[in-house]
């Protein structure tokens, strides 16, 4: 049985049952974030079962390069998280702290890159709601706009956890370096990661079902 | 035969002034403000949701007094409109949402599995802000002009062309939605791993069951409300649409989103209710529940099959006929296991010892007026009965019949039959009964009518109406006057019983349950020491067994012979 | 309970094939697939998904009700998306009267 150093909250009657509680709760709130991504993934599929060929036209103009970039800096930052838990384990408390340091830079590459990536698409008139957008170049202007809409909001609500997992990823990062985590206290860096895992999954999904619904062509790999 | 019950509950000399319980334990409003105590948590709750029901029932006063002459002269149309979004708004997501589980829930979760408290307490104090920021939301919209959508939000109106303070309202309600989340997370992760040594999932009272079926809703279905609001909201800030058809979009989108969640929402509104039911119905006939197993598992299956029959709400709004088809079928199914309830609880009261007290008074009339509620339902349930009394007010009365005859009388019940321990303190049991008579006969006045006024005919969300209405649209609002009379009464006397009610034993009921256990009021770690659970819930047999032979009686009823 | 720790090379071998499968998504979007694209690309980031939640989420070495919550979970978007595309999908095909 864990000795209590300080770390037993009282309501708990030893440190595996607080440990086991705060993961089944994380894992908890990621089904509930999954249902939230899922209500957008549902309303895109039924438009995307409406209008496949609007959809597809469209989804060609979107920055396929910037896409699967990120997909690749967002993968990385998968792999320095799940190397910051084992380091926690293990004890190695540098490797801790560069590898959160890390995730969170690879986080902000990939926010960076989505903003050029965002004035790209406002560059190319791809922007329905503003003037930024040329109706008469599209068969269905309406059945653009709904995609690109999708495409905003998807990835809009997705920046948004990612900036909230930066945020916490910077915090972790600051806490690791006072020391604060060892192979007794892992938890908050486990239960973050879960968090961090479960942001790169979305994107995972996001980058077929918004970049490649259709065939691209050698012209599109640009900036 | 005669029982303890009959009798007026035992008061109990006054406590020592210095044993410390939850209330006690510290005072001033950062300890209020600051805490973590679920006891305290659930009393912030009380005297929120009991705030937000009697704002909801302020705008329902202006609605059926604006009923009782056909011209609706009382308001205007636009006005009648904001009324009875806002009566919808605060009464689902500010009063029956959240009543039963975050105040009874809260406060009794923990005691009756035997844990010190939840599993995450500063969460539960979070869901309490969390909660209180969304009801600031949408009152400030409420104030500043209201919202005339009606509580469903259909778009394209509340999306492009309502004029009212939409956003606002919706940015109140996606808030309180996470107060919901945190706390069905909190409670599933408390009953997975928070209960005593041998607490089994076989032991649970049923009221942690229906807790537990609520949560698991909460957790799956309030993420799509919140989805759904937001896109409404990003389309009439953007003037872009998702639901507008003139861009392509469907606003049957948005209905499906919307009722994803608004239909297992009822079942969140209810089950707890239903919990309760089983509670109170045990405790005032002697008896163990009937079919325990299948009490506890008909929740799980209203739980579940609840997330199969959004689409009933969207029966002529132009879904596919065959989608319509199946989810009329599947509306059927999902009526057995509150019909399996029903059942059991009646099972439970033949030849059970029953006595009448004001709980069991709310209980009985729950099973009365929830099996009306219901079997209206699978009159709805039917297609070619939907299509002519959509939207009318057969719908309201239906709604209501589960709502307020169901829900609003199992926390009237739940809410009598704990107080005692919440206190400390016994309500006036005379007071009490008298109000339980004027809600119940109330609210049959109220809403009989309207199922009558729905089969005629008579539209919901319409201001005015053609005088042959009259007769039942006044009856109705008379009904609602006695109701309302019926809730300011336990307003009034559970108030009054804090500084005047006769002090309570730990166990006025002589019930069964960890709860009943510890001193009333509970200390803030609710037991000296961790209990440990040797039997199931409801063992009444057991406990009047015992009861015999600790008393003289069982002296009397030995057979005479030499003294032992 | 003491999880079983998860090898530091398993990181690494994952993390090969995460960037391999990527490659491949993409790549394979700029051969004619016609109406496949869709159903390629989904199961590539299943794959993707599913390697990212048994490794890095340690799924793998979870108790059993990790895997329940992850499964409700699908199972209900599976719930949400059906009931809603069943309604899509055959809109044409029954009219009333």
């Amino acid at each position: 049985m864990a000795t209590n150093s300080g770390l037993l909250a009282h309501q708990f009657d030893d440190l595996e049952q607080q440990r086991d509680t705060e993961l089944l709760s994380m894992w908890l709130f990621l089904a509930t974030e999954l249902l939230i991504f899922g209500g957008l993934f549902t309303g895109y599929a039924a438009y995307r079962y409406a209008y496949p060929n609007d959809f597809e036209a469209a989804s060609r103009h979107l920055n396929v390069l910037i896409g699967a970039i990120n997909t690749i800096v967002l993968l990385s930052s998968s792999l320095t998280m799940a190397l910051a838990v084992h380091a926690t384990h293990k004890n190695r408390q540098n490797m801790l702290v560069a590898c959160l340091a890390l995730t969170a830079l690879l986080g902000t590459v990939f926010m960076i890159l989505k903003g050029f990536e965002y004035y790209i698409d406002y560059r190319e008139d791809l922007v329905p709601w503003t003037s930024h957008f040329r109706a008469e170049e599209w068969i269905n202007p309406g059945q653009i706009a709904l995609f690109l809409l999708f495409y905003y909001v998807m990835t809009g609500l997705h920046a948004i956890h990612l900036t909230v997992g930066i945020g916490l990823m910077l915090w972790l990062t600051i806490q690791a370096r006072r020391g604060r985590y060892s192979p007794e206290h892992y938890i908050p860096v486990e239960v973050i990661g879960l968090y961090w895992h479960f942001v790169d999954i979305v994107w995972i999904f996001l980058l077929p079902l918004l970049y490649l619904i259709g065939t691209h062509s050698p012209g599109d790999l640009h900036f | 035969m005669s029982t303890v019950l009959e009798q007026e509950p035992q008061a109990v000399p006054p406590a020592p002034e210095s044993r410390r319980n939850y209330l006690n334990a510290a005072f001033g409003v950062k300890s209020w403000l600051l805490t973590t105590d679920h006891k305290r948590i659930a009393i912030l709750y009380l005297a929120s949701v009991t705030f937000m029901f009697f704002l909801g029932g302020a705008a329902a006063t202006l609605i059926r007094l604006n009923l009782m002459t056909p011209q609706g002269d009382l308001v205007t149309a636009d006005t009648y409109n904001k009324l009875f979004t806002m009566h919808g708004v605060i009464m689902v997501w500010f009063f029956l949402v959240p009543v039963i589980p975050n105040v009874l829930g809260n406060f009794f979760l923990p005691m009756m599995i035997g844990a010190r408290d939840l599993a995450l307490p500063k969460i539960n104090l979070a869901s309490w802000y969390v909660f209180m920021a969304g009801a600031a939301f949408t009152l400030w919209a409420i104030l500043a002009g209201g919202v005339d959508t009606g509580w469903t939000f259909y778009t394209p109106f509340s999306s492009k062309s309502s004029h009212t303070n939409v956003i606002p309202t919706l940015i109140g309600i996606v808030i309180s939605g996470f107060s919901s989340i945190f706390t069905g997370l909190n409670f599933v992760v408390t009953v997975h791993r928070m209960r005593a040594p041998g607490m089994t999932w076989g032991r649970l009272p049923l009221f942690i069951w229906s807790l537990y079926a609520t949560s698991v809703i909460l957790l799956l279905a309030t993420p799509v409300l919140a989805i759904a609001l937001t896109l409404v909201m990003v389309e009439r800030f953007f003037q872009i649409g998702i639901f507008d058809p003139a861009l392509g979009g469907d606003p049957l989108l948005f209905q499906h989103l919307f009722w994803f969640y608004s239909h297992p929402v009822v079942y969140v509104m209810v089950l707890p209710g239903m919990g309760i039911v089983s509670e109170i119905i045990t405790c005032y006939s002697r008896k163990t529940i009937f079919g325990y197993q299948f009490v506890a598992l008909a929740s799980i299956a209203i739980a579940v099959l609840g997330f199969l029959v959004w689409a009933h709400h969207m029966f002529v709004a132009g879904q596919s006929v065959y989608s319509a088809m199946i989810f009329s079928a599947l509306s059927y199914a999902v009526a057995i296991p509150s019909a399996i309830k029903v059942f059991n609880w009646t099972a439970t009261l033949y030849k059970g010892s029953i006595s009448l007290q004001t709980p069991m008074l709310f209980a009985l009339g729950f099973i009365a007026l929830f099996t009306i509620g219901g079997v209206t339902g699978l009159m709805l349930a039917a297609l070619g009965v939907d299509m002519h009394v959509h939207d009318t007010y057969f719908i309201i009365a239906h709604f209501h019949f589960i709502m307020v005859g169901g829900s609003v009388m199992a926390y009237m019940g739940g809410l009598h039959y704990w107080w005692p321990k919440m206190t400390g303190r016994l309500y006036p049991e005379g007071w009490a009964k008298v109000a339980a008579m004027l809600i119940f006969f109330g609210f049959i006045l109220t809403f009989l009518p309207q199922f009558v006024l729905g089969y005629l005919g008579m539209p919901r969300r319409y201001h005015a109406y053609p005088p042959k209405y009259q007769v039942l649209n006044a009856m109705s609002s008379a009904g609602a006057s006695i109701l309302a009379v019926g809730y300011l009464f336990p307003f009034t006397y559970l108030l009054w019983s804090l500084g005047y009610g006769k002090r309570s034993g730990p166990n006025p009921w002589k019930a069964t349950g960890l709860e009943w256990q510890t001193p009333s009021p509970p200390p803030t770690d609710n037991f000296e020491t961790t209990p440990i659970v040797t039997t199931g819930p409801y063992n009444y047999l057991q406990q009047a067994l015992t009861d015999v032979e600790e008393n003289e009686i069982g002296d009397q009823l030995r057979a005479p012979g030499p003294p032992v | 309970m003491e999880q079983r720790t998860v090898l530091q090379a398993t990181y690494y071998a994952v993390f090969a094939a995460l960037i391999a499968l990527t490659l491949l998504t993409v790549g394979i979007s700029f051969v004619n697939l016609g109406e496949w694209h869709s159903a390629v690309g989904l199961a590539i980031a299943s794959a993707k998904a599913v390697l990212v939640a048994l490794f890095f989420m340690h799924l793998l070495h979870s108790p059993r009700l990790i895997w329940l919550v992850v499964a409700a979970g699908f199972l209900w978007l599976a719930i949400m998306m059906g009931g809603m595309l069943a309604d899509y999908m055959t809109r044409g095909w029954l009219t009333y009267g």
